[in-house]
């Protein structure tokens, strides 16, 4: 069962790379990621790859697997033919690193401008919660973090300026997630039209086909998100109450 | 050293798992300066591979559960060796831990009135794991990190600065602890991106650098399980306490051989599942030990009756603790009733409809569709056992987590006692928890009793922590790391495995001592920024050293208890139970000082805890000379509770 593959890798740093190609043993059963774990251990001991639990559960071995981001881990060998050329190049969205591994800090600078849970005054044990409740965010909590929907967003991926004034898909949906939170003290509507970009998604739903999760982040997250905004924001009740309230405010 | 990054903080914690992010929300909350040091990306550790769930007797699901249960069900998994003062606040402790996180903005399953979810899990007598599906891991790790994200918020708006008091340096490797006087003084290491280094000053650390599984070749762990703190504890002065215990989970995957190792939770088992061989026979019956006699079902009715009326019924022997599940395994293969691919047939889809399924073990459900091409809902899996577990660990006080070396604290994995020789699934998360908090508020008490007495760190310190960093780079003649890492896996695993013997653990040493000579003349191509060759090469170092410590505690420990089978050896033995190996580095400023192994006692129960035993089942673990304790004289008092309760 093992043959010998053809595999482009990506190599370089921020000042430029290339494309690298490889001949190597594949065997059966086989995820990319231990075809580069081969790569490194016989031909490239330096190739910088991120991973960690080599069973998907991490969302660490996000790279782009002939163009589709992928993790490596759960791309098995088996849905390319033996003789075609696998290429493996960075997320395209974030800045290189080196090789395989991109600087992912705007998730991280995204994540910590979501407003954090706002708990209810309940006695720790005293929170009492339906199933079918929870369970709205738990789909989203289900998120490894992988970044993918973030690469593959057009809104990041193809607008570099468009970066400041939208969190992407996977902080939305962290929006989305407390927003629907059964205890959750806080109204989120506002802030995520207004500091995290919601209006800016446009729901082509690249995000849910790439999320290795099943989650559905379009469906499920944004759209519901959008609805609540707009009834915020578009309903003729509260735009009225909202801009009396406006006039009423004393100027100065 | 002039390319030298500096810091000054309070406390660092060295790790960003379950029990490093504990302990830092708690130095924070304390009001000190806290940095969290991790080798991957913040919420990418090994805690979110956790599956099952956190053990705590929250009594949601059937309110007969207390602490004084859960405690008696830790002793028994651990077969006694447990420090009992650590599985007592553990078990105490633990309810409020799991609390406090939904104050955190966590979101467990629910019980029909709201409350948490509780699972049956091995060696637990009732059910009480709080999980989020098979995924509590990831929701532990998301529940803290966020938890993290919302303390730098209240920093942001009342200092101005989101990283004032807590900040997370991530893809960054501490390689050693530099000490003055006598205590700990800071951190060293180096960003893993550009190769740089760094020195933390700070009075106090906290390892939670979690375990040692990358020594083995079939493990469940990820890379980062390099026995970092348990190394870097040896290099400070602190003992490490049992490490000849490493678990191995009985239920890895074990095709295609590429997965080989990655975990099959336990809640299958909790849920349902059942164990088969080859000839279709669940073979756990034939496996319930002496001291489990009269606590699991002995026929498949009266298993399978459990689920649903457990008063009157007792449980299915595939929930027995994991040791014992493992070595029956073990066998059944090795008798030559394993599956094609060599291991045994788990079962649930003839137990559950696969709707049921996939709502409680999706990932488990997503993972054998994705890698092996399996449907669980429609047929069995094929699993084996995976080294998932070390036992050992740095011994610390239970009340504070502080090792031996002022300035040093433990928790989590990376510490041993609380366990005992095998720890029952679901004690680890709620352990990170109780012990995180504890280190951090220990930490904390320290760093404030020393005023503006702070060590210093020596300049030729850092210069000697850097130059050993370097090594590596010295030659272009040496040895690749990876071939080395290889070789040590093969021989852990096969050698220092599941099942010991005294000629391969000697022969395992002798091939430990040659690897130790090679590692000095490792080499490494290409420069330092993010090398994953030189990585490893660093990480080595630190494997090596564990594997050490546990085939040399493995060779001293004549018996057969929890995670340690001796083949030649294979009764446990009373006379053992009162006793701790400890391994400590001769010199701990000598790289190459021998490790020395100590006998220690265990520290002894208390009667009150000892009553909530029966004295026969006593019997089966203590000598009789311990026994003898129960009659006589008044029992001490829990030092928990306030004086009036006692009259």
């Amino acid at each position: 069962m093992t043959y010998d593959a053809s595999f482009r890798v990506w190599r370089g740093d921020p000042a430029g790379g290339d494309l690298v190609d490889f001949t190597v043993a594949v065997n059966e059963g086989e995820v990319v990621l231990d075809i580069i774990h081969r790569l490194q251990a016989t031909q490239a001991p330096d190739l910088a790859v991120r991973w960690n639990c080599k069973a998907g559960k991490c969302g660490s071995c996000s790279a782009e697997v002939n163009g589709r981001p992928r993790l490596l881990c759960m791309t098995r060998m088996s849905i390319f033919t033996e003789g075609e050329t696998v290429t493996v190049t960075p997320l395209r969205a974030f800045p290189v690193v080196r090789d395989l591994v991109t600087d992912v800090s705007f998730n991280y600078a995204k994540a910590r401008e979501v407003p954090a849970f706002a708990p209810p005054a309940l006695a720790p044990g005293d929170y009492r919660m339906a199933q079918v409740d929870v369970e709205r965010s738990q789909e989203f909590r289900k998120c490894i973090e992988c970044f993918l929907c973030q690469d593959v967003c057009h809104v990041v991926r193809d607008h570099e300026d468009s970066k400041p004034a939208f969190s992407g898909p996977r902080y939305l949906m962290r929006i989305a997630e407390l927003d629907m939170h059964p205890l959750d003290q806080a109204d989120r509507r506002g802030v995520a039209r207004t500091e995290h970009g919601l209006g800016m998604c446009n729901i082509t739903k690249c995000c849910t086909e790439v999320c290795p999760e099943h989650i559905g982040i379009t469906d499920n997250a944004l759209i519901p998100l959008k609805e609540r905004v707009a009834d915020r924001t578009y309903d003729p009740v509260v735009w009225l109450a909202q801009t009396i309230r406006r006039r009423n405010r004393p100027r100065g | 050293m002039t390319d030298l990054e500096h810091h000054d903080y309070d406390v660092v914690v060295i790790g960003a798992g379950g029990a490093g992010l504990r302990a830092a929300i708690e130095a924070r909350e304390h009001g000190l300066r806290t940095a969290i040091v991790c080798k991957s990306l913040f919420g990418k550790a090994h805690t979110v591979m956790a599956e099952g769930g956190i053990a705590a007797s929250m009594g949601n699901v059937n309110s007969r559960d207390s602490w004084q249960v859960h405690f008696r069900d830790t002793l028994r998994g651990g077969k006694f060796l447990n420090n009992p003062r650590m599985a007592e606040l553990h078990a105490k402790e633990a309810p409020e831990r799991v609390w406090e996180l939904e104050t955190y903005g966590a979101l467990f399953d629910r019980t029909a009135d709201g409350r948490i979810s509780q699972r049956n899990f091995g060696g637990h007598e009732y059910p009480r794991l709080a999980h989020v599906g098979d995924r509590t891991g990831l929701e532990l790790i998301r529940t803290l990190q966020q938890k993290i994200v919302s303390l730098q918020q209240e920093d942001l708006r009342d200092l101005g600065d989101l990283d004032a008091r807590l900040k997370v340096f991530a893809e960054l490797t501490i390689t050693d602890l530099p000490r003055g006087d006598g205590r700990v003084a800071g951190a060293f290491g180096y960003w893993r991106e550009s190769g740089r280094f760094v020195l933390f000053r700070a009075p106090a650390v906290i390892l939670a650098t979690g375990g040692i599984g990358k020594s083995f070749k079939v493990t469940s762990n990820s890379w980062e399980y390099t026995g970092d703190g348990h190394a870097l504890a040896l290099r400070t002065g602190a003992g490490l306490i049992n490490m000849e215990f490493v678990q191995f989970h009985p239920t890895g995957m074990i095709w295609p051989p590429s997965v080989k190792g990655i975990l099959v939770t336990e809640s299958v088992r909790g849920d349902g599942g059942v164990l088969r061989n080859a000839e279709g026979s669940r073979f756990m019956f034939d496996y319930v030990p002496e001291v489990f006699r009269g606590q699991y079902a002995d026929s498949e009715g009266e298993a399978d009756r459990w689920y649903d009326d457990p008063e009157n019924n007792l449980r299915p022997p595939e929930l027995l603790p994991r040791d014992e599940v493992a070595r029956a395994i073990n066998t059944e293969v090795k008798e030559g009733r394993g599956t094609p691919h060599g291991g045994v047939f788990l079962d649930v889809s003839t137990r559950l409809p696969a709707e049921e399924i996939r709502r409680r073990l999706p990932s488990m459900h997503h993972q054998f569709k994705e890698l092996a091409d399996v449907d669980i809902t429609a047929e069995p899996m094929e699993v084996g056992p995976t080294c998932h577990y070390v036992m050992g660990g740095v011994e610390v006080d239970p009340e504070t987590a502080a090792t031996s070396v002022p300035g040093l604290f433990a928790a989590g994995e990376v510490a041993g006692g609380m366990h005992g020789s095998n720890r029952l699934g679901g004690n680890s998360l709620s352990d990170l928890l109780v012990f995180g908090r504890r280190a951090g508020a220990g930490a904390a008490a320290y760093v404030e009793g020393l005023g503006a007495q702070r060590p210093d760190v020596a300049e030729a310190d850092v210069s000697a922590a850097a130059e050993v960093a370097l090594a590596p780079f010295a030659t272009d003649e040496g040895e690749n790391p990876y071939s080395l890492h290889q070789e040590l896996q093969q021989t852990m695993n096969d050698l220092v495995g599941i099942i010991r013997r005294e000629g391969e653990i000697k022969d395992a040493l002798s091939r430990l001592s040659t690897y130790r000579e090679r590692l000095q003349h490792l080499s490494v191509e290409g420069h330092r920024q993010f090398n994953p060759g030189w990585h490893l090469a660093l990480d080595l170092r630190n494997m090596l050293l564990v594997s050490e410590c546990v085939a040399r505690a493995a060779l001293e420990r004549r018996e057969s208890r929890g995670g340690h089978t001796r083949e030649d050896f294979p009764d446990m033995d009373p006379t053992w139970r009162g006793t701790n190996l400890v391994c400590r580095l001769e010199d701990p400023v000598d790289p190459s000082a021998p490790v020395t192994l100590t006998h220690q006692p265990v520290p002894t129960v208390r009667r009150d805890l000892l009553e909530l035993f029966d004295p026969k089942e006593l019997g089966k673990y203590l000598t009789p000379d311990e026994l003898a304790v129960l009659d006589d004289g008044p029992a001490a008092p829990d030092p928990d509770r306030p004086e009036e309760d006692h009259a």
